[in-house]
């Protein structure tokens, strides 16, 4: 970057003070309850909100200059990719059906976070805050506009990036990014800020953006390395609002304490169940790999995360509840969920495979205490049987948890031979649950989760076949009908990776790449 | 706390068994064979002989896996809600005492996956 | 004591970026991955805007580093010379 940086009349605090604070004022027309009626009701204390303070001092001004700067290059980047085919230029096509799922199930969720922040934006009664969370909300819309943009090259030429929004809300596994999100923003402004801004962003994202990302420019998808480094560098300024976020109510009064370990506890379980897609992604869908999950969950949530909450420990917070759970899980999670999605590989809008030999020998050295002996023979035992035109695809609908809305893939802790069962009775109905801490995040609000959308039931109620179909007329395949719901090609979008038209297209376009006939 | 609401707050549950057109779920799973990622969901209607499940639907759903051709039926274990069970094949899902949204498992002994994994 | 991280976008705006913050932390280590790098540092990290300007010959304003970050970890302490990430323990 080449600008010209004045000398500056006013220190950074200072016209920090000036542009945020300063420009507020009290209400007098109106009480203040009725002006900001949603900062009371779920238990938090805020005696003065003062007290609450951006580090990084970054004013409106300021922000509009360096997200201009950031956009030109990122546009740059990408009509260059685009210009010169770049889509060709990446390790495999395999790789591709990583960022349909970034597309379908992480975009829509930035065009969330943007409504949410722009209703905690208004909810909170401080101005500092208030500044921070529009901040945000504009960030949020950036990122969901630039990987649309980014991504859309990829539509041109690939299957299955056609109708990302209109999947988001009907697709079955879309429901689990869904009804997370839809979980945090219909919660108070100060559970949304502990659960997106805190649990999500700083404790999470970046095993999403840093090495899933690094790993694309590894593969050599320049659009979605740009959009996500991009992204990311937003997100450094996310992740400290939501740790000044919980630092400010911390300390604000005693009786809050109690209220963000719990949001704490629910929401880096919810969010560790949200990214089990993730690790699957990486450890499964790249062709040229940077780490494996395993080691990404190491850096980024034991040692990163680790030395968070050891910090926080002075104001009485501690390591969420299912932390010893998740170090179990890392073992097995990309393992199990990649199995999943190759059972209901007819269903979705990317393609799944078994792994080669060579893939195969790597997993079996990332995880030499789990996947030789518990994964490889069912995935030799499937490339063998596709190898045969006998490919396996599970066609009985699965039964999925009532919080996270995952099938009932993981099993039990300390036994990753059975699938952990839990249920519980609710006013006379049953409910199911993948895990003990998706079961207490149901016990605390049963009335919210009773009202769980999930996508298995809503098929055998009849609500996912497109209008005007007769499920009752003779012929009806109502598994067509599902898919014709959901937008999605039978044959061309589902299925196995070997023998698509993805891959075929891919082969012979990277051939006449090379040649001029 | 129920919920955290302004105000008075009650859900309506999406999934009364009056929502499934005569069906009621029944969720089947079978143990030490992960092939089969997770338990599976039917509906069923009350009057269904359980029989008929394990005679007529369950090949459909499992008949792909090596070991389901070699299943004893007379030795197999059935669990309800994690507990001992013991269906009467004879006897419809309701006689049986199966309700919406009841879970089955059932264990196969002697037969334990894809190279003895549990897959 | 533990660790911070500040992670950046490598390329020709943040070389001299890396540099100073190499020369100015010697306990800080830099892991590389494509495209990008993570320094870690025990307890604290500072990051000066004097050391930046010297190498780049122009003035450096701290904030255009929001152009290149990638993420970061631990307590921000920032003024108009100095870019500080530390733990309170």
């Amino acid at each position: 970057m080449d600008m010209q940086v004045p000398k500056k009349k006013l220190g950074l605090k200072e016209r920090y003070t000036l542009m945020t604070r300063d420009l507020a004022w009290d209400t007098t027309y109106q009480p203040k309850e009725k002006v900001y009626p949603y900062a009371d009701y779920e238990g938090i204390k805020i005696h003065d909100w003062d007290k609450w303070e951006d580090p990084f001092r970054l004013t409106m001004d300021a922000y509009w200059k360096y997200q201009a700067e950031k956009e030109r290059k990122l546009y740059a980047i990408i009509d260059a990719y685009s210009q010169s085919n770049g889509h060709l230029g990446v390790t495999d096509a395999r790789y591709l059906n990583a960022i349909k799922i970034f597309l379908t199930a992480v975009t829509p969720l930035e065009y969330m976070a943007h409504r949410g922040f722009a209703h905690v934006g208004r909810a909170f009664p401080g101005a500092g805050a208030r500044v921070a969370c529009q901040m945000q909300a504009i960030d949020e819309m950036r990122h969901a506009q630039t990987q649309i943009h980014s991504l859309s090259n990829y539509n041109k030429y690939y299957n299955g990036f056609h109708d990302a929004p209109h999947m988001f809300d009907r697709v079955w596994y879309l429901s689990v990014p869904k009804s997370f999100f839809d979980d945090a923003i219909t919660a108070g402004p100060f559970e949304f800020i502990v659960s997106i801004g805190f649990s999500f962003e700083y404790v999470l994202t970046n095993l999403l953006f840093v090495p899933f990302v690094s790993g694309a420019a590894y593969n050599g998808d320049m659009g979605t390395m740009t959009f996500g480094f991009s992204a990311q560098s937003d997100e450094a300024r996310h992740m400290t609002l939501g740790l000044e976020c919980i630092k400010f109510i911390l300390e604000q009064d005693p009786a809050n304490l109690p209220i963000v370990q719990r949001w704490i506890d629910k929401w880096c379980w919810r969010g560790v169940r949200l990214l089990s897609i993730v690790a699957m992604m990486m450890d499964y869908m790249l062709p040229k790999r940077v780490m494996s999950w395993k080691e990404a969950w190491e850096i980024y949530f034991e040692e990163n995360g680790g030395a968070l909450f050891k910090d926080l420990a002075r104001y009485g917070i501690k390591m969420p509840a299912c932390a010893e759970q998740i170090r179990q899980e890392k073992e097995h999670l990309s393992h199990q969920v990649w199995s999943a999605f190759y059972n209901y590989s007819g269903a979705t809008d990317f393609h799944t495979w078994m792994p080669t030999e060579e893939e195969m020998q790597w997993l079996s050295q990332k995880y030499p205490d789990t996947f030789d002996q518990h994964y490889r023979p069912r995935f030799e035992f499937w490339r063998e049987q596709q190898q045969k035109g006998n490919r396996f695809y599970n066609k009985t609908l699965p039964m999925l948890c009532q919080t996270c809305q995952i099938p009932m893939l993981f099993t039990e802790p300390g036994d990753p031979t059975k699938i952990c069962y839990r249920e519980r009775d609710y006013k006379g109905s049953k409910y199911h649950f993948c895990s003990d801490h998706c079961q207490h995040i149901f016990d605390n609000e049963p009335e919210k989760y009773v009202q769980a959308w999930l996508p298995v039931h809503q098929i055998y109620q009849g609500n996912c076949f497109p209008e005007g179909s007769d499920p009752t007329a003779p012929g009806f395949d109502p598994l067509a009908a599902v898919l014709e719901h959901y937008r999605l090609n039978a044959g061309r979008d589902n299925g196995d990776f070997e023998g698509s038209e993805d891959q075929r297209n891919f082969e012979a376009w990277r051939g006449m790449a090379k040649r001029n006939d | 706390m129920q919920v955290a609401a302004v105000k008075e707050y009650a859900g309506t549950p999406r999934d009364g068994v009056e929502n499934f057109h005569g069906n009621q779920l029944l969720y089947i799973g079978w143990d030490d064979h992960l092939m089969f990622c997770a338990p599976l969901a039917f509906p069923f209607p009350p009057t269904l002989r359980f029989g008929d499940i394990v005679e007529k639907v369950l090949p459909g759903a499992y008949g792909y896996h090596p070991d389901w051709a070699r299943i004893d039926w007379s030795k197999v274990e059935w669990l309800k809600s994690g507990q001992p069970w013991t269906p009467h094949f004879n006897r419809t899902l309701a006689e049986n005492g199966l309700g919406h949204k009841d879970v089955l498992r059932f264990r196969t002994p002697g037969l334990t996956g894809i190279q003895g994994s549990c897959s | 004591m533990s660790k911070v991280f500040i992670a950046l976008q490598t390329n020709d705006d943040t070389r001299p970026i890396i540099e100073s913050i190499l020369a100015d932390n010697p306990h800080a280590l830099p892991v590389e991955s494509p495209a990008m790098v993570k320094i870690d540092a025990e307890g604290r990290l500072t990051v000066k805007r004097e050391s930046i300007s010297e190498r780049i010959g122009r003035e450096f304003d701290l904030q255009e580093l929001h152009t290149h970050l990638i993420s970061l970890s631990g307590h921000i302490d920032e003024s108009d010379d100095e870019f500080t990430l530390h733990w309170n323990d």
